[in-house]
Formats: structure tokens, sequence, C-alpha cells
């Protein structure tokens, strides 16, 4: 206990109490940008005046906590973390650029499973191919919910 | 005897073929989700919500019952096998659970975890049709100052109990109600915070939050996670059946653990975890071989599993009386409700009596066959851990990103999902609490125009509050239960100091 008191400033605490008078200043703004008044009592502004208040008290509450808090989230895998985040990027571009459901989801399958260190390249590739062409025909077709839809969906 | 009749009709509705398929779907894909790590039973309704919009209210209500009820009883088998409790609702489950199945005595834990859930849900559920319509009587005469009141309380509770400290748990909630803040407000039309980007004038979609926070949130921390741990679950070893020695060891606390968890369920006191705390403690006192404690005591599944499913059923005497969430579940099965544009509340059993009792008497048929699946069936379902985990994470984002994109088909729906994904990873990392994020994104919008329309009511007069009693009441609950952690901090600091 008495060898971490000495460490200092926590940084993600105070990270993150920076982040929330961020917030705190943004609502604010947006408030007192607003036009529409109320006739009675409250307006909609006075909700987020509220919330600013509040997330400004918790941005305090961080600001005095870091100079307490001093627990380690532990060792951290942060080419796994970057993995997903490639697969669930590689879903957004695949959406974004009109390559479809299919294609974007098999991506993000591989990748996922590359995160938690698969390296079967080629069989993740045919499962996750399988696994999206059999939900996009599950939905698309039984449901009839609209999944987004590129040139390999157009072939069913 | 009046919600007698109605529970008996409800069994008619309930009885019905494609009703009781719907309970068997909801019962089937809960105790699933509640088996594999990383899915709970909130998560799951979410994913599905987009799918079921089509079919019939009433069928899916009864399969989101089915999946929350199945949620419960799966996830303590996680906890027991693998030592990795699947939702914190069976942290304490793990402790002695574990510790029996690390010592050949795997099945009868399972078991008196199965009966005991099985006791304590079908007396919570009775308590349920009992008390619920008396509540029903008492809500309808409620103003929107009451609700207001309500919902201070439930704010509290949900943030000041969950987590590892209250400051961290109403950061959550703040985070929450700022998101509850972005769009459209009903009441006059004033945008907030929508930045003049149009898909957020519509607001924040309560399951894009859940899914984003709950299955992104949590794939990648595992991923940043599993290098360094590595669970292998255990094989149930030993007779699934308890000797008569447990089950002498094991009906006590299953009522004990029913008796605490239906209750604190049932007010908006949030969560399932007090409950198994209070009871896990209180047999620990009450055991009589307490030594056995952390070392696999019967005792200390039976009532801490009691508890947790007691208190499961307690949490939809609010939902369902009140349109009041008190966990994530009853949070996203309330979103369930609206999107059907029924509004869970006392005219809900006015306006949909067939639907609210059929729903009641279908959670008696889901709890019989959830014996039936837990208790023989037992096996089956351990198979699930057997699933490796990469294709297991990679299966769950496609579905999680599949329902969102199924829902709303945008690219800035992905974005913001993607965003809530990195937030509850963050969340996770540094020990905030995820539910009163989503809690807060609900009620919030909720606590505003209760506030605001009694405000209009009293001409912006805000003694409005103070002077009904019922709202009064509950606002001064709600300020203690924000108060007192903080006072009996200071007050142990104080004693250690004198020491």
């Amino acid at each position: 206990m008495t060898t971490s008191t000495a460490r200092g400033l926590h940084r993600p605490t105070l990270a993150i109490g920076i982040a929330l008078f961020a917030m705190a200043f943004i609502t604010w703004r947006d408030a007192s940008a607003m036009q529409i008044r109320a006739t009675y009592g409250m307006g909609a502004d006075a909700a987020s005046y509220f919330v600013a208040l509040f997330l400004a008290v918790m941005g305090a509450g961080h600001l005095i906590a870091a100079f307490r808090w001093q627990d380690d989230p532990g060792p951290t895998d942060w080419t796994a973390v970057g993995w997903v985040a490639l697969g669930l990027g590689s879903l957004i571009a695949a959406i974004w650029l009109g390559a479809g459901f299919i294609a974007g989801s098999t991506l993000l399958f591989v990748f996922t499973a590359r995160a938690f260190g698969r390296r079967a390249w080629a069989a993740d590739l045919a499962l996750g191919l399988i696994l999206a062409s059999g939900i996009f025909l599950l939905f698309n077709k039984l449901l009839t919910l609209s999944l987004p839809m590129g040139p390999v969906e157009r072939l069913f | 005897m009046e919600s007698l009749n109605f529970l008996l009709q409800g069994f008619g509705t309930a009885l019905d073929p494609m009703n009781l398929a719907f309970a068997a779907i909801g019962v089937l894909l809960g105790t699933a989700v509640g088996v594999l790590p990383g899915i709970g039973p909130a998560l799951t309704v979410a994913l599905l919500l987009p799918i079921t919009f089509k079919l019939d209210p009433g069928g899916s209500l009864i399969m989101f019952a089915g999946i929350y009820y199945g949620g419960m009883y799966g996830g303590s088998t996680t906890a027991i096998l693998l030592n990795t409790p699947g939702e914190s609702a069976s942290v304490v489950t793990a402790l002695e659970g574990n510790q029996m199945a690390r010592r050949g005595r795997g099945g009868p834990a399972l078991a008196t975890a199965a009966l005991g859930s099985f006791v304590a849900t079908l007396i919570a559920t009775m308590g349920l049709a009992f008390f619920a319509p008396m509540l029903v009587k008492v809500a309808i005469q409620f103003g929107p100052w009451d609700y207001f009141g309500l919902m201070l309380i439930a704010f509290v509770t949900v943030s000041a109990t969950f987590g590892s400290s209250p400051l961290r748990g109403l950061t959550s909630l703040a985070l929450g109600l700022w998101l509850g803040l972005i769009g459209i407000d009903q009441l006059t039309g004033q945008a907030r915070l929508a930045f003049g980007v149009p898909n957020l004038l519509d607001g924040v979609e309560v399951t894009t939050l859940a899914v984003g926070l709950f299955a992104l949130g949590e794939a990648l921390h595992v991923a940043s996670r599993h290098l360094f741990n590595d669970e292998k679950p255990m094989a149930i070893r030993g007779s699934i059946w308890m000797s008569r020695e447990d089950w002498k060891r094991s009906w006590k606390p299953w009522l004990r653990g029913t008796a605490v968890g239906f209750p604190i369920g049932a007010l908006p006191a949030g969560g399932a975890e007090i409950p198994t705390f209070l009871s896990y403690t209180m047999e620990r006192k009450l055991a009589q071989k307490p030594e056995e404690f952390g070392q696999g005591a019967i005792e200390g599944v039976a009532g801490p599993e009691a508890a947790n499913n007691a208190s499961a059923a307690g949490t939809l005497v609010p939902l369902l009386t009140l349109g009041l969430p008190t966990s994530a579940t009853a949070a996203v099965m309330l979103a369930g409700f609206q999107q059907y544009n029924l509004q869970p509340g006392p005219l809900l059993f006015v306006q949909h009596p067939a639907l609210v009792w059929g729903l009641v008497a279908s959670l008696f048929i889901a709890n019989v066959m959830l014996l039936i699946l837990n208790l023989p069936l037992v096996g089956l379902w351990v198979r699930l851990l057997k699933i490796p985990l990469p294709w297991l994470y990679a299966g769950i984002l496609v579905f999680a990103c599949m329902g969102t994109i199924a829902a709303n088909p945008s690219v800035v729906e992905l974005v913001m999902l993607v965003a809530f994904g990195i937030l509850g990873f963050v969340m996770r990392r540094y020990d905030y609490p995820i539910a009163p994020v989503v809690v807060g994104l609900i009620l919030g919008p909720m606590a505003d125009s209760a506030l605001r329309r009694s405000l209009q009511m009293s001409l912006g007069d805000p003694m409005i509050l103070l002077q009904h009693p019922g709202s009064a009441t509950m606002i001064a609950i709600a300020v203690l239960a924000l108060v007192a952690p903080f006072l009996f901090k200071s007050l142990a600091r104080f004693r250690q100091d004198e020491d």
C-alpha cells in the first residue's frame, strides 16, 4: 500500500476527468444556444444544464480521485485489440463502399478470430463466408429484413 | 382472488401451442447464452429486438422472458465449471461452486443451483402474480411527480450500488443521461446535442447502445486479456444427484435466498448483485460447518443462486407495473415492449390484460422447462463451453453488427455502434459499471418529461414535488441512498483514525 501512493497522478483517471469536463462544456454551449422556450416551468434546456453540471461535478471528482486511485488495469494485448478494431473497421468500410454485408461480415469474422490467436486464414475465411451467407439468406429471404446488398448478395 | 382468475386465463394464453414454442425457443436461447461466456441475457434480447420486430408482440415478449429466466439458470453452469461468471449476478456462485467442482462435486453443485433456481423462481413468480395487481392499484393514482421520485430512486440505487465506487457508478449514469439528451425533445421539438447530424435527431437507439457496450465492449475486453488467462472448463465429475445431506443443507438456503432476493429485486434497488452477496454472507454466518466456506460449501451455492433468480423475477414487478427498469436486462426488455408501442405500467394491466397475464403464466411454464433443461440435460450445455473462443467471439461480433445493420441500415449507426463498443471497452478496463448507462439512456428522457409535466401542472412551482407525500418520500429516499454510502465511508475512516 505504501509503495504505490508515492507514484503521483493516475493518468487514465485524469484523462477521463478532462473528457468529462469537455462533455460538460459542449452540453452547456448546446443548451445556451437553444431557441424554443417553454410557456410554464422548465424548457428543453434545463435538463441539458443539469447534465452539464452533473458531468462537471463528476469531472471534478475524477481530478481529485486521480491523486488517490492507483489500480492498474493489468497487462493488455494491444495487438489483439487492434485486430478486432481492424475487423470492425473493415465492416464499416465494406458497407460504406457498397461491398455488401457478406464481404464485410466475413472480414470481421476472420480478423476477430485472428485477434483470439487463430492463424488458419483459409479455414476461417471459408467459415466466415458460410456464416455470413447463411445469415444473409435467413434474414433477407425468410424474415425480409433488408441487409445491405453488394455484388455478392445480388447473385442470390 | 381476482388475480387468480386472470392468471388462469393467462395460462390459457400461455398454453397456446405457438406461445409454448416461443417460450421453448426463449429458454433454449437463454440457457445457451447464459452458459456461453461473454453474452448475457441483456445482449441477447437486444440482438433479437430488430429480428422480432415483425412477429407477434405476445409471443416475442414470452420469448424475451424465457431468455431472461434461462440466462439466470445458464449463468450458474459457467460460474461453477469455468470460474468465469457469465454475468455479475453469478460472481458469488463461482466462489463456492467452482471450489466444489475442483473437489469433484461439480454434479451436486449444478444440481443445487438448478433446484434452488427452480424453487426461488417459482416462489418469486407467485409473488409477482400476487403483488403486481396490488401495486397497479396504487400506481394508477400516481402523478408525474411520483414517477419523477421513483426514477430518482432508480437512478441513485442503480448507479451507487453497481461497481466498485459511487463515483464510477454516478459517472456511468451521467454518461447515460447525456446520451439520453441527444435528439429532438418530445415536448417542445427542440433538438439537443444533435450537431446537425440527421441520424442523431431521432436519438440514440437503446439496442445500438446495449449491443455496443455489451457485445463489442466485451469482445474487445476479452481480446485484450485472453493471452494472460487461460481457464479450461472442468468436466462434471461425480453424480449429478444430491445426497441426503446435500438436500438437508440446501433447502433452507434456497428459501432464505428467495426471501432476500425477491424484495430487493422488486424494489427499485437495482441489480442482482446485492441479494447474492447478502445471501452468501448470511449462509456463511448461519452455516453449521463455517470452515467449509471458501472450500466448496454447498450452502454458498444454494443460497446466492436462489437469491439471484428470485431477484430476477422481482425485477419484473417494477418493470411491468411501473414501467421502471432496474437492471440492464429489464431496460432492454422495456425497449422490447416499446417497439410494439406497448408502454409497461399500470395501464398495461388494464388495456392488455391477456398479454400481461399470458406473460406471467408463461414464466411458470418457462421455469418448469428450465428445470428439465438444466438437470438431466446439463451435459449438453457443457459442450457449448468447448466452442473455440476465436470462433465464438467472431460469431458474436458478426451477429451483433448484423442486428444493428438490419434495424437501421446506415453507416452512421454502425459507426455509433463501434464507438459504443470502444466506450464499453474503456469502461470495463477501468472498472466502470455498464448498466447505469443503459438505464440512464432509457429513464433520463422519461424523468425529464415527468418533471416538466409536473411543473406545467403547478404552473412552474417546484414545490409541487414536495407537497405530494408520495413524491416527497421518494425524493427523500433517493437523497438518503445517494448520501448514505459517503457517510458510511467517512464514518468508517473516522473510526479507523481513532484506533
